[in-house]
């Protein structure tokens, strides 16, 4: 890993979470490029939800630097502020609104004011319709928009909580298992969902399912025990001997 | 279609409302004791008061039902408007009470001479009903804000509640307070110069109440359209999303209780001149506790649901405490568990729910059929024999 030079769209240094005497975050460095596709893997209890809430707000470290684009110390802003600097999550558990029409979802979530009194003068402008469209087109949810969330299937679900994602545009997505519970078929399109996006967005990945992360790792970063252990390609990392013992070697003997 | 359905019921409400204010009191006022379509004065007073519980209900859904939050302090700031509105009551009694000064009976009784200064300014009408808007809108700012901001939620919220109401009660119970303590007021005689017991007052404060409660049903009905109605069902839905999504959820959570507490401290001024006193047995855990079956009953998360729900409990109190007074929190109670698990949408959600049943009903007659002739056997899983 090279010193930071250039500037990045999100940095954690010498990051640090303990809960109750058990360090969930040791010392942890994540550097990422404006635009990257990056995928982060590690066994249970490696720290990757922390890493997400630390990054949004959710969870205040106790010690270190978390910015976001040019010198944005977020770990003074609570999690909607921080989300309205462009930073979108999703959750591992698909959340929609489930008595909310798929239509309705993604107006919630396009970016915009977000204060109270503007809520109830707010009137929805042809431009956010035709923004909607294009989401709803991205997501594959065209059909739905008038459906209730609720009857959506549990992958429907995860695409609309992804186009919600998108109608904020946000410079950067954390994505936390997204195939989680997914059939193949379904797991291929959130892949190319996600890839499809590369380039615009920059992107953080939390996924388990190894082909799954074949499919969309450009550049993978292991956590174990709260830090990074490596990064690299697919490859790299699956080659890495400490990533074999900690990691794939155990799950191989599944 | 949604759209459809809620525009009739929008229609249906003002037919009804059109009914209740104008053709109920003519009815009252205009035919003879003995006819068949006379309304007493009693029926009158009786309804007015229900329509007062609608509005109570109506701030406890808007909480709950839209909002998810479980508030069991409506009936805190229904009281609060009441006292408000009582003690200008009070004040208009003049030297008219059983010591015949011209100050209330009960502060002649803990040995007061002059009028204490805080009770000065309750002579004016217009001040009482800002103190009805700006106590218990301040109350419910403040402690909203406490608790939205330590993100106090669900059952913590209601049992907070809970305690800050009875906290209340427990106040109001001091004479100290000066205000009129256990027995709190009564006894009122004018409003706005009107001889409070006249049956035209009476009609006056029943179409009055007709009158605010529509308003606020309107109302309610054009927030829930607008997208402030949508964040709110959303954070009853999903929170966390809504937080993510970059909305202070606080923020929303705040302004709809503190909106709810208003329309319950409304609910309040109405119903003190209608039924003639308030004491602080309206705060007890059980009123509170009371309005939240309405809701549940008539459906919550619908704005007729709390109106229907609150005249049918209410009405069936009204009966069962005559015929069978004992058994009036048993049915209660009965009638909360039972709602709870068979009917979770209430009176409003009932239709639909029939007709699910009914659905699913012929769709297994369709199902059944046709396996029972089916020639391919072979299909079908053999049963071992």
């Amino acid at each position: 890993m090279n010193p930071p030079a250039k500037q990045f769209v999100l940095m954690l240094e010498g990051v640090n979470k303990t809960f109750d005497g058990f360090k969930a975050i040791t010392d942890l460095n994540f550097y990422m490029d404006e635009g990257e596709l990056r995928t982060i893997i590690g066994p249970n209890g490696a720290g990757k939800s922390t890493m997400m809430d630390i990054i949004t707000g959710r969870t205040k470290p106790d010690t270190g630097k978390v910015e976001f684009g040019i010198n944005t110390d977020l770990t003074s802003m609570n999690v909607p502020e921080i989300n309205r600097l462009g930073i979108g999550r999703k959750f591992q558990t698909p959340s929609v609104y489930i008595h909310h029409t798929v239509f309705e979802n993604l107006l919630l979530s396009l970016k915009g004011p977000r204060g109270v009194f503007n809520s109830l003068f707010a009137r929805t402008t042809s431009e956010q319709r035709d923004r909607i469209e294009a989401v709803l087109k991205t997501i594959g949810l065209a059909a739905k928009a008038d459906d209730l969330a609720g009857l959506l299937s549990h992958g429907q679900k995860q695409w609309l909580e992804i186009g919600m994602l998108l109608a904020q545009q946000p410079k950067l997505l954390l994505v936390d298992e997204p195939a989680a519970g997914m059939s193949d078929e379904e797991t291929h399109k959130t892949g190319e969902l996600l890839l499809s996006l590369e380039g615009k967005h920059s992107i953080i990945v939390i996924e388990h399912d190894m082909t799954f992360v074949r499919q969309i790792a450009r550049k993978v970063t292991v956590l174990h025990q709260g830090h990074v252990l490596c990064e690299g390609t697919v490859d790299d990392v699956q080659n890495d001997e400490r990533v074999k013992e900690v990691y794939l070697g155990r799950k191989k003997k599944n | 279609m949604q759209r459809k359905s809620s525009n009739l019921e929008i229609w249906v409400v003002l037919a009804v409302a059109l009914f209740v204010i104008i053709v109920f009191p003519s009815l009252n006022a205009f035919t003879a004791d003995g006819s068949w379509l006379h309304v007493s004065n009693f029926t009158i007073t009786l309804y007015g008061k229900y329509l007062c519980y609608a509005m109570l209900a109506i701030s406890v859904d808007l909480l709950w039902g839209y909002t998810g939050l479980l508030s069991l302090g409506q009936a805190l700031f229904f009281s609060l408007g009441g006292y408000m509105m009582g003690m200008y009551l009070m004040r208009m009694i003049g030297d008219l009470g059983q010591y015949h000064q011209p100050i209330p009976d009960f502060l002649v009784f803990l040995g007061w001479s002059t009028l204490p200064t805080f009770w000065k300014p309750f002579a004016s009408f217009p001040f009482a009903l800002l103190t009805a808007v700006l106590l218990p809108g301040v109350l419910s700012g403040i402690f909203g804000y406490l608790a939205f901001r330590s993100r106090i939620r669900g059952v913590y919220f209601a049992i907070l509640t809970q305690a800050l109401t009875y906290a209340a009660c427990l106040l109001f119970f001091r004479n100290s307070l000066l205000l009129g303590g256990n027995n709190g007021f009564t006894d009122f005689k004018f409003i706005l110069g009107y001889d409070i017991r006249e049956a035209s007052t009476k009609r006056g404060l029943f179409i009055a109440t007709g009158i605010a409660l529509l308003l606020v049903y309107l109302l309610c009905k054009w927030l829930t359209k607008t997208k402030f109605g949508k964040v709110q069902r959303a954070i009853r839905d999903s929170e966390n999303r809504v937080m993510f999504s970059g909305y202070s959820t606080a923020n929303f959570k705040l302004f709809i209780f503190v909106l709810a507490s208003l329309i319950a401290s409304l609910a309040g001024v109405l119903y003190v001149p209608q039924v003639g006193i308030i004491n602080p047995s309206e705060m007890s855990p059980d009123k509170s506790l009371e309005a939240v079956v309405w809701v549940s009953v008539g459906g919550r998360g619908t704005l007729i649901g709390p109106i229907i729900g609150a005249f049918a409990v209410n009405g069936m109190k009204s009966w069962a405490t005559r015929s069978y007074p004992d058994m009036w929190l048993l049915l209660l109670g009965t009638m909360f568990i039972l709602v709870t698990v068979f009917m979770p949408k209430g009176i409003v959600g009932l239709p639909a729910q029939l007709q699910g049943v009914y659905q699913k009903f012929t769709a297994k007659k369709m199902k059944a059929e046709p396996v029972s002739v089916t020639p391919d056997a072979a299909v079908q899983p053999v049963k071992p024999e």
